[in-house]
């Protein structure tokens, strides 16, 4: 499945070819092609269980497919592809009693491990993308105090530390405020317009996706659905991604349109 | 203070406790922040069932116990990376496994000897010097190995996943960590026992937990806690007459005390 704005191959970021992959007997993802288009605000929107963080982990390199072929800027993403890829992971999953600072946690954006003591060059720069997310109050914070929002923050500046033109966000907004999501998803645009990046990011608030998102992924399993917003967010689409409409189509979108 | 640090079985038994001390108060912030804090107990009685091989076998218990729970803590790492099962799941098992071989072991030994329990409990002031070369090759080993793989241990201590994501090799770094830490064990064990050496490697990284805004200031004061705790209890345990592992452990829980006090 190809975006009308795909016909220039180089300037693809992600690419998919018939890829699968499989747990055992479960399989995740089946003989799913795509090609995802450099500086597109992409969201992923899909039922539980329907391989949306399997594609992230996919293009992290977290996972190789059981088969066909996953590239990402035109290579296998085993390869060391981190400095280009910047990843914002649930916050669910961790551990809030580690003793750690906030800025100390964006400097790992920085070198791909936990650090010692912060050098000045590394504490200017995370402080620079604190400020890009405007987060420098909570530099010194302990994590453990941090909201769901806040902590948020943190790690999407610690995943622009190293200003990626890739960006992949994995339910971010889980846990935050309605006020505190549109400030990032304005933040993650702005980011986008700076930077020419792509946007990746998971998520299961369709109002959000609908009015920040280039293209929708619709996914469940197999690719349903990889267009603009207005014409994913169909009837016909979520009935096949979902099994049914969902009561936040209507009382977001109000009508129910048809593919 | 200086009749006793003329007394050549009391320097090393000092130094054996500084060795320790640093052993377990290290590697204790991965186990604390990891919530292995059984992992400690379970290694140590799986020295159990190769110290009691080695007995049966009528060689040097710790020849044997060093590989036996080298193999169990990988076994342990193993069993958690393949199966749905949680740490602590895998190290019931592997715990009880190995009390288990050890009982039989010792039942299996013609003659009836009490060395397999003077284990349990262990005896600082009793090391000689090839258990000080020996800790301290282990100890001048963990500090080479910690300056490169500090920051990854404590990346994946952090989160897993996005150690992996920064295309770190966390399968192998945990089994390094695994490795170090089963050997640390079994090393110590002679020196204050089974019974005892887990609180070695909880006590002073807990305490300094209470007290750290960073995971470097929580190592570093959970190893001024395993060192001092371990100066401060052998010197007391001299004077008073009292058990020396005890009463380390004794001084340490104070700092564990004082540190919640302060905490609050």
């Amino acid at each position: 499945m190809e975006s009308e704005n795909t016909n220039n191959a180089n300037e693809n970021v992600v690419v998919f070819e018939n890829v699968t992959v499989r747990y055992g007997t479960h399989t995740a993802l089946e003989d799913i092609s795509i090609k995802i288009r450099n500086g597109l605000f992409i969201t992923i929107v899909g039922p539980n269980g329907g391989g949306k963080t399997t594609f992230l982990k996919l293009i992290l390199g977290l996972l190789e497919p059981t088969s066909g072929i996953v590239n990402v800027f035109g290579e296998k993403p085993l390869k060391n592809l981190s400095q280009s890829i910047g990843y914002v992971p649930q916050i669910k999953t961790f551990d809030r009693s580690f003793p750690a600072l906030p800025i100390e946690l964006v400097a790992t954006g920085l070198t791909g491990s936990w650090i010692t003591i912060l050098s000045k060059a590394q504490k200017k720069l995370a402080l620079e993308a604190l400020d890009q997310v405007g987060a420098t109050n909570l530099a010194k914070k302990p994590l453990g105090k941090l909201s769901g929002g806040e902590l948020q923050r943190i790690f999407l500046a610690r995943s622009i530390i190293r200003k990626p033109k890739l960006l992949l966000l994995d339910e971010p907004a889980s846990g935050i405020d309605v006020a505190g999501e549109m400030d990032f998803n304005n933040i993650l645009e702005e980011y986008k317009k700076r930077q020419n990046a792509t946007i990746i990011m998971i998520t299961h608030d369709w109002e959000s996706a609908y009015h920040h998102s280039d293209f929708v992924l619709l996914l469940n399993r197999v690719i349903i659905c990889y267009d603009k917003p207005n014409k994913a967010f169909s009837e016909k689409w979520l009935r096949i991604a979902f099994g049914h409409l969902g009561h936040a189509h209507d009382m977001i979108f109000g009508v129910k349109n048809n593919a | 203070m200086l009749e006793i640090l003329s007394m050549s079985f009391m320097q090393r038994a000092l130094v054996a406790g500084l060795l320790v001390g640093f052993l377990g108060s290290y590697f204790g912030v991965f186990i604390v922040q990891r919530k292995m804090s059984f992992l400690g107990d379970g290694l140590a009685h799986a020295a159990f069932g190769g110290i009691a091989l080695g007995l049966l076998l009528e060689t040097e218990p710790m020849w044997i116990a060093v590989p036996f729970t080298l193999v169990i803590s990988l076994a342990i790492t193993y069993i958690k990376d393949k199966t749905n099962l949680e740490m602590d799941t895998s190290i019931g098992i592997f715990f009880a496994l190995s009390v288990a071989l050890g009982i039989i072991f010792i039942s299996l030994r013609k003659h009836y000897t009490t060395d397999a329990f003077t284990y349990m409990f262990g005896s600082i002031l009793s090391v000689n010097n090839s258990d000080l070369i020996i800790s301290s090759l282990l100890v001048i080993i963990t500090i080479i190995l910690s300056l490169k793989y500090w920051k990854k241990w404590a990346y994946a201590t952090f989160d897993p996943e996005l150690a992996k994501a920064d295309k770190l090799n966390t399968k192998f770094d945990d089994y390094l960590l695994s490795a170090l830490i089963s050997i640390a064990i079994v090393i110590s064990i002679k020196l204050v026992g089974i019974v005892l050496i887990a609180s070695f490697l909880v006590i002073p990284a807990a305490s300094a937990r209470l007290l750290s805004s960073t995971y470097f200031k929580m190592t570093v004061l959970s190893v001024i806690f395993g060192l001092s705790s371990s100066l401060a209890g052998l010197f007391l345990s001299y004077y008073l007459d009292l058990p020396s592992g005890a009463t380390i452990i004794l001084i340490q829980a104070i700092i564990f005390f004082v540190a919640i006090s302060l905490k609050k």
